[in-house]
């Protein structure tokens, strides 16, 4: 792998805080330079204590962390030159937000006119030039965000961690500061790497995705990939809404297989992970990519009875039971169709094989 | 058109009442209820404590006392144009008074009477025996035959301190001043001038105390704060155990740790640390009261500063670290910033509980560590001067209310935090 394949490299890192239980499982990992790179999964996943160990505030157990080629393990969190967002922004409370920008710079020993005019830049490229002289408690959640991002790359750091920076803004702001993190990055161009366990976050943001659970990576891809091509369960249901059948693999042909459910029916599927017949497997699907009563020719066609009906305005959202599954999930979108559908009508469901992938059941 | 209308007059309710009137009636029960859920306490601290002080208060300046015993002496007394020796009329109405009044009131007198002029209180008790064998007058040569200090313009003088119903006698006796048989104010004698020594002391002592217990506190505090709960409730009850031991049992422990053939001592002569003549001298002392006072107060400074570290998010030395700053420099400027609510307010604390305290300076602080609390105890308990004790307080409380005013100035009182 070049150079600039490994801007940031984790090799073989484990990570235990009490000696009995491994918070993160041989850890390889490598960011290259200008990326944007998610570290997404539920919480106690161990991503957080990934981007800890990255900042220098824990110790990987074994294992080395190598930012630009160099081994940083032993070197102390103020000498990394790594920039953070904190979770609640850690903006200095007895400090105006000049102050705080101002304060990377001075433990720097730049000059004053230096200071100022770093300073100024930085507030420009959150839009805050007014609020300088403000303390940060006056501030709204999303300006304190903006300081916070500001003040994480107001010393030109090679690298920024993100530790779910938007969490405390309300779904609004945080959308509109998705974009806005976005655009930064694209125009500075710098290295990120983001820990949420919000996945449209994700998706929005990243480059790439690293899926995180259990302390080990499950799987890393660009969104696109990630959500049209989950390759186990756990990635399936964690990103996205997604359909699970369980089943019996009853028979494998090249790339494609059939499972067949407790019901008795036989589903074509990709064969994802599953390897030989009769092993266990939840057949995974996304609930826009099934059609209801629809005339085109699929490889999936089966009878469901519609449970219920719930009406979201611009789709409605029925839950009916198809192959002795109960809980599965189809999108009508609102149009004409969709709107005749009536609670315990029987309805057919029809889906490509290519749409559902047979998962390993774990 | 309504909409200006309405701007300019008053809101109205539905009901058309004004929207004040109609918010103050809602409020109302809400605040009577407030009233009676303190109100026990008020009474309480009304009948046991506001008035107890407003009377002290009022003792030291009040002056009244010897007024009730020679009202009229006092009434003639003030005619006198205060040169040589009083008129007849004056020594006739004294000798009354004297000779008429029942004895336990001539003792009351006379203790205020020696306030002024030591002398007065053996030349009254002596008298009232002489004066029963006086039929008639003239008085005054007869009353100088008794005894010669009838004689003494000086004596005569003195009275006229006591002629107002209030004085500043006992202010002047607590910073060693007083009047002279003028009513000027001088100095207290070279021996008798006790108390502003007492005062310095006090203020040293209690400003070493809280320095000790601001060095020792700190960063017991800051490692409760940081520490994981299962550790930090384990110190935090080695913090407080003092809490639950009697004041005298941890005094006297002191007294067995540091006496001369104490343990201390003991220990560092059987190390040969210490030749056995030179063993320090820990008790009995102002080192014993700050010594052990550091210790008894510790837990005021601890808890404040506690109650502040907890709330100062680990995450700010965090990102101080994380920006480039040194632990040493991180703490300086982000840390500790942060934590002087805390500091202002165990400092305060201690300082005015170390101030006025007396149990400790009584037991461990020998003639050299007398506090301002104990000269109060004496004339309490021992001297009932309870005029001197009265002045004595009010200027602590005096002082109290200054610095806590300057501290308001200089801080800001919203900065202080207890929890």
């Amino acid at each position: 792998m070049s150079q600039k394949d490994s801007f940031v490299k984790f090799e073989k890192v484990d990570k235990s805080y009490d000696g009995e239980i491994l918070v993160v499982k041989d850890l390889n990992l490598d960011v290259p330079k200008g990326e944007f790179l998610t570290m997404l999964g539920p919480s106690g996943s161990g991503k957080t204590t990934v981007l800890m160990m990255l900042a220098g505030f824990e110790t990987p157990t074994s294992g080395e962390i190598y930012l630009d080629g160099n081994p940083i393990s032993s070197i102390p969190p103020n000498k990394r030159g790594i920039g953070m967002v904190f979770q609640n922004y850690a903006l200095f409370p007895h400090m105006t937000v000049k102050e705080n920008l101002a304060f990377p710079l001075e433990v720097r020993k730049m000059q004053k006119s230096e200071i100022d005019e770093k300073v100024g830049n930085a507030l420009a490229m959150v839009e805050l030039q007014d609020f300088g002289n403000r303390m940060p408690l006056q501030l709204s959640g999303g300006q304190q965000q903006r300081v916070a991002l500001a003040r994480s790359l107001v010393f030109e750091p090679r690298l920024v961690l993100m530790d779910e920076p938007l969490g405390a803004l309300d779904k609004n702001l945080r959308e509109q500061m998705q974009y806005e993190i976005k655009h930064i990055h694209e125009r500075i161009g710098i290295t990120v790497v983001y820990v949420t366990h919000d996945q449209s976050e994700a998706l929005t943001m990243s480059n790439r995705i690293a899926v995180f659970n259990d302390g080990k990576i499950q799987q890393i891809s660009s969104p696109d990939v990630l959500y049209e091509k989950p390759n186990s369960s756990f990635v399936a249901q964690f990103i996205g809404e997604n359909n699970q059948l369980k089943g019996k693999v009853k028979s494998i042909n090249g790339e494609n297989c059939i499972i067949t459910t407790e019901s008795g029916d036989d589903i074509q599927a990709l064969k994802i992970n599953v390897n030989n017949n009769g092993d266990s497997s939840l057949v995974s699907l996304r609930p826009e990519r099934v059609a209801i009563n629809s005339s085109e020719n699929f490889e999936n066609n089966f009878e469901a009875k519609v449970k219920e009906l719930i009406y979201l305005g611009d789709h409605i959202r029925s839950r009916v039971e198809v192959c002795g599954n109960d809980q599965f999930i189809v999108k009508i979108p609102n149009s004409y169709m969709g709107a005749n559908l009536k609670e315990g009508a029987t309805v057919k469901l029809s889906w490509k094989a290519s749409d559902s992938r047979a998962l390993d059941l774990n | 058109m309504n909409q200006a209308q309405t701007a300019s007059g008053p809101i109205l309710t539905t009901d058309g009442i004004p929207l004040k009137v109609s918010l103050k009636k809602a409020e109302r029960i809400n605040k009577i209820r407030a009233f009676l859920l303190v109100l026990p306490l008020l009474v309480f601290i009304l009948i046991t404590f506001l008035v107890p002080i407003g009377d002290m208060l009022a003792r030291s300046i009040d002056d009244r006392q010897i007024n009730t015993v020679f009202p009229k002496t006092f009434e003639v007394y003030k005619k006198w144009d205060r040169q040589g020796l009083p008129s007849e009329e004056v020594y006739k109405t004294m000798f009354f008074e004297v000779k008429n009044s029942e004895g336990y009131q001539i003792g009351k007198a006379s203790t205020r009477m020696n306030y002024s002029k030591s002398g007065w209180k053996s030349l009254l008790k002596k008298s009232k025996r002489k004066f029963k064998k006086i039929e008639e007058g003239p008085y005054k040569e007869q009353m100088i035959a008794t005894d010669k200090r009838w004689a003494d313009p000086e004596y005569w003088k003195a009275l006229g301190q006591m002629v107002d119903p209030t004085t500043m006698g006992y202010y002047l006796n607590a910073v060693d001043l007083k009047y002279d048989s003028n009513k000027d104010i001088i100095q207290q004698k070279e021996n008798r001038r006790i108390y502003n020594k007492t005062w310095i002391k006090t203020f040293k002592v209690s400003l070493l105390v809280t320095f000790f217990c601001l060095i020792l506190g700190y960063p017991i505090s800051y490692l409760l704060a940081t520490l994981p709960l299962k550790y930090s409730n384990l110190l935090m009850i080695c913090v407080l155990l003092p809490f639950w031991t009697s004041l005298l049992v941890r005094t006297v422990a002191w007294m067995v740790m540091l006496q001369q053939k104490g343990v201390l001592n003991n220990l560092l002569v059987m190390s040969n640390l210490l030749a056995d003549e030179n063993r320090w001298q820990l008790m009995y002392n102002q080192t014993a009261v700050v010594i052990v006072m550091t210790q008894i107060l510790l837990p005021f400074m601890v808890l404040p500063l506690f109650s502040v570290m907890k709330t100062i998010s680990p995450t700010y030395m965090r990102a101080a670290l994380n920006l480039g700053a040194s632990p040493l420099h991180a703490f300086y400027k982000v840390y500790m910033p942060n934590s002087i609510p805390g500091i202002s307010a165990g400092c305060l604390l201690v300082f005015i509980i170390a101030i006025g305290y007396y149990i400790t300076p009584e037991l461990v602080g020998g003639k050299d560590g007398q506090m301002v609390g104990n000269w109060i105890a004496y004339h309490l308990k021992t001297t009932l001067n309870w005029g001197l004790c009265a002045s004595l307080g009010a200027i602590l409380l005096a002082m109290m209310t200054v610095l806590y005013w300057a501290y308001n100035k200089i801080v800001g009182i919203e900065n202080i935090k207890l929890g």
